[in-house]
C-alpha cells in the first residue's frame, strides 16, 4: 500500500518535471518556428542580389574578420601570461578581461563613446592626430572586440591551464626554448579548448548590437551590420529582416554544433 | 670535486629544502617520503626552478650560482630527464617524442629506437603504449641530445609490480652502461638499491644519511631509516652489561644481548631475513640463546618466501624451512636475532610514530 503510493508519488512528480519541461521547450521553439514559417524562404537565395543584403553582410564579414583577428592576436598572449604566471595584479587582470562578459552592452557602448568620441577621455589626442572612430567600420570592430573577446581569452587561460605542466617542462630540457616550447607543445596540446573559445566569441561577436548602435550608429554600408540590419528592417521590409533572422538561425546553430564538435574532440584527445 | 656538484637551499611551503652533493659516474639515489623535496632537487639541477640559494656546477660550468646571478635555462644544460610519469608529449608519436631534443645533423633517433627495441611503436601515440614501452620512449627521449647528466624521478612508480622488476633490471644495464653521473628519485628502497651504489635519505628537506645502499641497510643511522630500508625496528630499553655490551629488554620483559654502547629507549634494527626461526617446541625446554619467543600471527606465502609475524617481529624465511618447522597461525615460535646481525639505533620519544 504504502509502496503504491510511493509509487505513485514519483510517477507524480515525473509528470510535472515533464510539463514545465515541455512549456519551456515549446517557449524556446515557438519564435524558431515562427521566423521560419513567416520567411520568404522562397526568396532568400535571390536577396544575395539585394544591395542593401550584400552591404549588411559585407561589413558584418569585414568588421568581424578583423575583430576576431584581433581577438586571438592579442588574447592568445594575454591569456597565456594569465595561465602561466603569476604576479601581483594577476586576480585584476583575470577581473578585467572577464567584465566585459557581465556588463550590459549599452555600458560598452557608453564607455567606448567615453573614450573614444569626439569630446572622450581620449577624443582630443585623437583628433589631434586626424584619428575619427565613432561611426565608423572601425567603432564596429572595437565594439565586436570589447564584447566578445572575453569569451575568447577566458577558454584560453583554461585551456593553456589543463596542459600538464611537465611538459612544457620535458620541452625545455629537451633544448626548446619558451618560443618553441609554446608552438610545439602548448598550442597543440590546448588547440581544441582555444578553437572552442573562438567559436563562442565568433558568435557574440557576430550576434553583437546594443554596443554597435550606440558606438557606431547604424549606416548602411558602414556600420550596418546582420543584426542592425533586422533592427531597421523592421519598419520598413519586415520580409527582409526575417530572412536575415532566418539566416543567423542557421550561423548559430552552426555554431553551436562546432563548439560541441571542438569541446568532444577536447575530452576524447586528452589524456 | 665530482662530475656534478651542487649546493641548493629552496624555501618549500612547510620547510626548507637544503641539500649539497657531489655525483661522479655513478647513480645516486634520493630516496624519500613523497613530499620530502626529492623532485625539487631534479628541478633545481634540471634547470626548471631557480633554487633560493646555493651553486650548481657541472665539470667547470657554472649552471647556478645564487652570489654570481648565474641561472642557465633549463635548454643550455646538458641534462637528460625522466619525469615522473615519464610526461611523452601525447600529441606526438613515440618516433616524434623522441626527435624532438635531437640536435641539428644529429642522426640518434634511429639508433635509439633500435637501442630501445621500439622500432615497432615508433608510429604510435604514447596513449597507446604499456608503462615499460613508455619508459623505454622517456629514456630514449632524454638520451637523444647525449646529456652529460641523468636524472631519473621515480621511473618505476608508474610500473605494474609484475613488469617493474624486469624493467627495474634493463635499467639497471642501461645506467651501467651509460656511465654518467645519475640521479635517481624513488620512495622505494628496494628500488635504489637495485639501481644505486649510494643513496641519501632525504626527510623534509634534509639528507638523513647518505652512504652505499648495503651500508643504510645494515648501519641505519636514524629509526626512519632502519624502517625504509626494510628493517625491523622493535621498540626497546637497553642497559649496559658486565662485558661491554648491553642488554636489550623489550616490553614483555624478554631480553636479548647486543654489542652496542647505546643506553635508554632503542630500536633493535634487524633485516627479516637475517633472523633464523626455530619451532615452538624444542627439546627438554632448551631456551636458544638472544631469541624473541612469540605468536605466530600471520604466514604470508611471497613467492618462494614465507612472511612469518612473530609476535612484534616479521621474518622471512623458505617455504620449505616454514613447513619442515610446522610454523601455523596461533601457535608459537622462536626467532633468533644473533648479535652479529642486530644494530641498535636510538630511539626518541617522537621517533616510531612517523615511521608509518
Amino acid at each position: 500500500m504504502r509502496n503504491q503510493r510511493h509509487r505513485s508519488g514519483e510517477a507524480g512528480f515525473t509528470a510535472f518535471l515533464a510539463l514545465c519541461a515541455g512549456v519551456a521547450l515549446t517557449f524556446l521553439a515557438v519564435p524558431i518556428v515562427a521566423l521560419f514559417w513567416e520567411a520568404p524562404l522562397g526568396e532568400i537565395p535571390s536577396l544575395f542580389g539585394d544591395p542593401v543584403v550584400l552591404d549588411i553582410l559585407t561589413v558584418t564579414a569585414k568588421t568581424n574578420l578583423i575583430a576576431n583577428l584581433l581577438i586571438i592576436g592579442f588574447g592568445t598572449p594575454t591569456a597565456y601570461l594569465l595561465a602561466t604566471r603569476d604576479f601581483r595584479g594577476r586576480t585584476l587582470a583575470v577581473t578585467l578581461v572577464e567584465l566585459p562578459v557581465v556588463l550590459p552592452p549599452a555600458v560598452a557602448g557608453i564607455g567606448l563613446l567615453a573614450a573614444f568620441g569626439a569630446n572622450g577621455l581620449l577624443g582630443g589626442l585623437l583628433k589631434d592626430a586626424g584619428i575619427m572612430i565613432p561611426f565608423t567600420e572601425w567603432a564596429v570592430v572595437m565594439a565586436v572586440t570589447f564584447v566578445a573577446s572575453p569569451f575568447y581569452v577566458r577558454q584560453a587561460i583554461t585551456a593553456f591551464q589543463s596542459v600538464d605542466p611537465l611538459l612544457p617542462a620535458a620541452s625545455r630540457t629537451l633544448g626548446a626554448g619558451p618560443v618553441r616550447t609554446f608552438l610545439r607543445v602548448l598550442l597543440p596540446l590546448s588547440a581544441s579548448g582555444l578553437m572552442a573559445g573562438w567559436v563562442l566569441s565568433f558568435a557574440r561577436g557576430i550576434g553583437e548590437f546594443g554596443a554597435t548602435i550606440m558606438f557606431a550608429g547604424n549606416v548602411q554600408g558602414v556600420t550596418q551590420t546582420l543584426t542592425l540590419g533586422i533592427y531597421q528592417q523592421l519598419n520598413g521590409d519586415f520580409d527582409l529582416a526575417l530572412a536575415i533572422g532566418v539566416l543567423l538561425v542557421i550561423l548559430s546553430g552552426a555554431v553551436l554544433l562546432t563548439y560541441k564538435l571542438f569541446s568532444s574532440w577536447r575530452s576524447s584527445t586528452s589524456i | 670535486m665530482a662530475i656534478l656538484d651542487f649546493d641548493l637551499n629552496v624555501r618549500l611551503r612547510t620547510f626548507d629544502l637544503s641539500v649539497s652533493l657531489g655525483v661522479d659516474r655513478e647513480t645516486l639515489a634520493l630516496v624519500g617520503p613523497s613530499g620530502a623535496g626529492k623532485s625539487t632537487v631534479l628541478k633545481a639541477i634540471g634547470g626548471l626552478i631557480a633554487p633560493d640559494a646555493g651553486r650548481i656546477v657541472l665539470d667547470d660550468e657554472v649552471w647556478f650560482d645564487s652570489t654570481g646571478g648565474v641561472m642557465r635555462p633549463p635548454e643550455e644544460r646538458s641534462v637528460g630527464m625522466v619525469f615522473q610519469e615519464y610526461a611523452l608529449f601525447p600529441h606526438m608519436t613515440v618516433r616524434q617524442n623522441i626527435a624532438f631534443g635531437e640536435r641539428k645533423g644529429a642522426r640518434r633517433t634511429d639508433e635509439l629506437i633500435e637501442r630501445f627495441r621500439i622500432s615497432g611503436l615508433a608510429e604510435a601515440k604514447p596513449d597507446s603504449l604499456s608503462g615499460g614501452e613508455r619508459q623505454r620512449v622517456a629514456l630514449a627521449r632524454a638520451l637523444v641530445r647525449d646529456p652529460r647528466v641523468l636524472l631519473l624521478d621515480e621511473p618505476l612508480s608508474a610500473l605494474d609490480a609484475h613488469t617493474k622488476e624486469m624493467i627495474r633490471e634493463e635499467l639497471r644495464e642501461l645506467l651501467a652502461e651509460l656511465d654518467l653521473p645519475t640521479i635517481l628519485i624513488t620512495h622505494d628502497f628496494a628500488d635504489a638499491s637495485a639501481l644505486a651504489a649510494r643513496a641519501g635519505v632525504i626527510v623534509a628537506g634534509e639528507v638523513r644519511q647518505l652512504a652505499p645502499v648495503g651500508e643504510l641497510a645494515r648501519h641505519p643511522a636514524d629509526a626512519f631509516v632502519a624502517t625504509l630500508t626494510g628493517n625491523n625496528l622493535l621498540p626497546a630499553v637497553a642497559e649496559p652489561d658486565r662485558e661491554g655490551g648491553v642488554v636489550v629488554r623489550f616490553d614483555d620483559g624478554q631480553t636479548i644481548g647486543a654489542d652496542r654502547a647505546l643506553s635508554g629507549p632503542v630500536g633493535v634494527v634487524v633485516a627479516p631475513w637475517d633472523i633464523e626461526v626455530l619451532g615452538g617446541e624444542l627439546p627438554r625446554g632448551e631456551v636458544p640463546p638472544n631469541a624473541f619467543f612469540g605468536r605466530v600471527s600471520s604466514l604470508t606465502a611471497v613467492r618462494d618466501r614465507v612472511e612469518v609475524r612473530i609476535g612484534p617481529v616479521q621474518v622471512e624465511c623458505g617455504v620449505a624451512e616454514a613447513h619442515e618447522l610446522g610454523l601455523e597461525v596461533g601457535g608459537q615460535a622462536w626467532a633468533v636475532l644473533e648479535r652479529a646481525v642486530i644494530d641498535l639505533v636510538p630511539l626518541g620519544r617522537d621517533t616510531p610514530r612517523m615511521l608509518t
